[in-house]
């Protein structure tokens, strides 16, 4: 490694000398090749999606697909009912990314400001020891339980995406805030605000940065979730994106290029809007990892 | 410091019985909370009770009872208990999970890492990297899954005809179980990368141009510097990273539905698949296990974290 420092470590040394950054061919080159691992897969699966039958049967599915047979998609596109199994998968995850910012953030806001007082302080630990049961382990009674509830539908998978996430964004947001200073509350408070009103004009915009943080987790989970939505949901024509793939795959499994086309429509989106905010969204997981 | 060592500290202090590790000092005399402040944790505990703990006591109750997930029921004391130490598929699903967690925590955070090394070092288009190698997270497991199935079962036999690629690994029963483990790499890495990533940007300049000044070279640098500097991401990685893998479920069944046989099978697929059989108290009876398991798997790293906290 030739590394090239700006900046001097010793005070007499010279002021500081702007170099071109010095680019690492290896390491370059390394990563070029190691990107292969998840580019080849993806062009699989968009060769696989623009291939009629027989050109699929005949080789292993790489060549690239001339005769593209865009109709694979407008029949995955039906067959699958996209557009139901669509507006169900928004309507989930838009309840649990609501739910994932906004109950923890008020549950660690109150704690963090009354952590003197016993039911406050043991409210929160009772909260993070259920961080250690996982989903599996009452998933059976839980089915029953969402069913007498009248919540075996997407709005029960929502609620469920939101309690699951309840222990660890509750931590996330309580961290977070033992380094907010109590001043601006304090003074809010003199102004004649209510406690309601200091939550929501002056906490919650602070929290932003870790609301988007906490957000993007919550909508990546709840969207691609498959477990909860199968095993919860008891109308089919309520199912999400995940599950409905899993119903058609099995109906179909002979018509693999209509197969891929139904993968591809619903990796596409997430890939554009991945691209599109990438630099936000990197930021933002980042920031849940270091502060 | 991050706010995910600072989870695993809080737990850990839990643990550890102490109680008043987080406590903030606002300076203000103690006051009596608003009614506010009741209010707005209401929601997260009713929630919790709810759909949490009201769940997992009628699971530890259905476990000594031979409810088959309707109709009527009897108590029929440990007898689910002593039928699971006994039944051969539990013990399978068991060995495969252990191992299949084990096998990929450690390639998983080895790769992570050489990865988050080269893409913190100086190569040309770093965010072009980035851009590529993160996209596995935003793909659903299950799809990523699905396409893996056809390219490792269909498509990699054509091109490699030898050996156990040439048979199509996934229906290999004794190595079914490695592809699942490079199929989970492929689709969670960018989590772990990321992890390392922040831990790598904490790590100020200043400490590798001693290094250099005393003649470090570069593995020298990775071996004593990086390394130990990184050591509390490699713990959070390995935490976070092994309870998901316990739990694992989506990938699986989008690859293998948990065979060939049961070769693959996990046990949170064991266990909700006492569902279809009408088995369902012998599920939770698997359940409560798991559970106990996975407490005492957590309660061990935890203090594997404390050990470690001592040591630096």
């Amino acid at each position: 490694m030739t590394t090239m420092t700006d900046q001097p470590g010793t005070a007499e040394a010279a002021p500081p000398l702007k170099l071109p950054r010095p680019y690492n061919l290896t390491t370059t080159t390394v990563l070029a090749v190691g990107s292969l691992v998840i580019l080849v897969p993806l062009y699989f699966i968009l060769a696989m999606s623009l291939k009629t039958g027989a050109n699929s049967g005949a080789g292993a599915g790489f060549a690239f697909p001339f005769d593209a047979a865009w109709g694979n998609f407008s029949k995955a596109w039906e067959v699958v009912n996209a557009p139901k199994a669509f507006t169900w998968s928004v309507v989930i995850s838009a309840i649990a990314v609501a739910g994932n910012i906004l109950i923890p953030a008020m549950f660690a806001w109150a704690v963090v400001r009354n952590w003197e007082h016993k039911f406050f302080r043991f409210s929160f630990m009772g909260l993070l020891a259920g961080m250690f049961i996982p989903f599996v382990v009452l998933v059976l009674p839980q089915i029953k339980l969402m069913a007498k509830l009248g919540l075996d539908n997407p709005f029960g998978v929502a609620i469920l995406h939101i309690m699951f996430g309840l222990a660890f964004n509750s931590l996330m947001f309580s961290a977070y805030i033992r380094n907010l200073p109590v001043e601006l509350e304090e003074s809010a408070a003199l102004d004649g605000a209510t406690q309601f009103q200091i939550f929501r004009k002056v906490v919650f915009p602070l929290l932003m940065p870790m609301a988007a943080t906490v957000g993007i987790f919550a909508f990546l989970g709840s969207w691609n979730d498959y477990m909860m939505p199968s095993l919860i949901i008891a109308d089919v024509t309520q199912q999400t994106l995940p599950v409905v793939q899993a119903s058609y795959r099995d109906a179909l499994q002979t018509d693999l290029n209509v197969a891929f086309a139904s993968y591809a429509l619903a990796m596409i989106p997430a890939i554009i809007g991945y691209l599109i905010g990438q630099r936000w969204i990197i930021a933002g997981v980042m920031r849940g990892a270091i502060k | 410091m991050s706010e995910i060592t600072r989870a695993v500290e809080a737990t850990e202090a839990l643990a550890a019985g102490a109680v008043d590790t987080g406590v903030v000092d606002t300076g203000l005399p103690r006051k009596k909370p608003s009614l506010t402040h009741y209010l707005m944790v209401v929601p997260a505990l009713l929630g919790f009770f709810v759909f949490i703990i009201v769940p997992t006591i009628q699971g530890m109750f259905y476990s000594f009872t031979d409810y088959a997930g309707y109709g009527d029921w009897h108590f029929i004391g440990w007898a689910n208990f002593a039928a699971m130490f006994q039944d051969p598929n539990v013990g399978q699903a068991y060995k495969f999970t252990i191992l299949y967690a084990a096998v990929t925590t450690v390639l998983l955070n080895v790769a992570a890492l050489y990865l988050a090394v080269l893409l913190n070092g100086k190569a040309r288009w770093p965010n072009l990297w980035k851009g590529i190698y993160f996209i596995p997270m935003v793909l659903s497991g299950l799809v990523v899954a699905y396409c893996f199935q056809t390219l490792l079962n269909i498509s990699l036999p054509k091109i490699i005809s030898w050996g156990i690629i040439g048979d199509g690994i996934l229906t290999n029963p004794g190595w079914a179980w490695l592809g699942v483990v490079f199929v989970t790499i492929w689709a969670t890495f960018p989590g772990t990368v990321i992890i390392y990533l922040a831990g790598l940007s904490s790590i100020g300049s200043d400490v590798y141009e001693a290094g250099e000044l005393d003649g470090a070279k570069p593995f020298a640098q990775f071996r004593h510097l990086t390394l130990p500097l990184l050591a509390p991401f490699v713990v959070i990685n390995t935490v976070l990273g092994l309870k998901g893998l316990l739990n694992a479920y989506d990938i699986i069944v989008g690859l293998t539905g948990g065979g060939p046989g049961n070769a693959t099978t996990s046990i949170a697929m064991s266990i909700t698949g006492t569902v279809t059989n009408s088995d369902v108290a012998y599920g939770t009876a698997q359940a409560m296990v798991f559970f106990v398991v996975t407490v005492v798997l957590s309660l061990l790293q935890l203090g594997v974290v404390k050990l470690m906290g001592r040591k630096s």
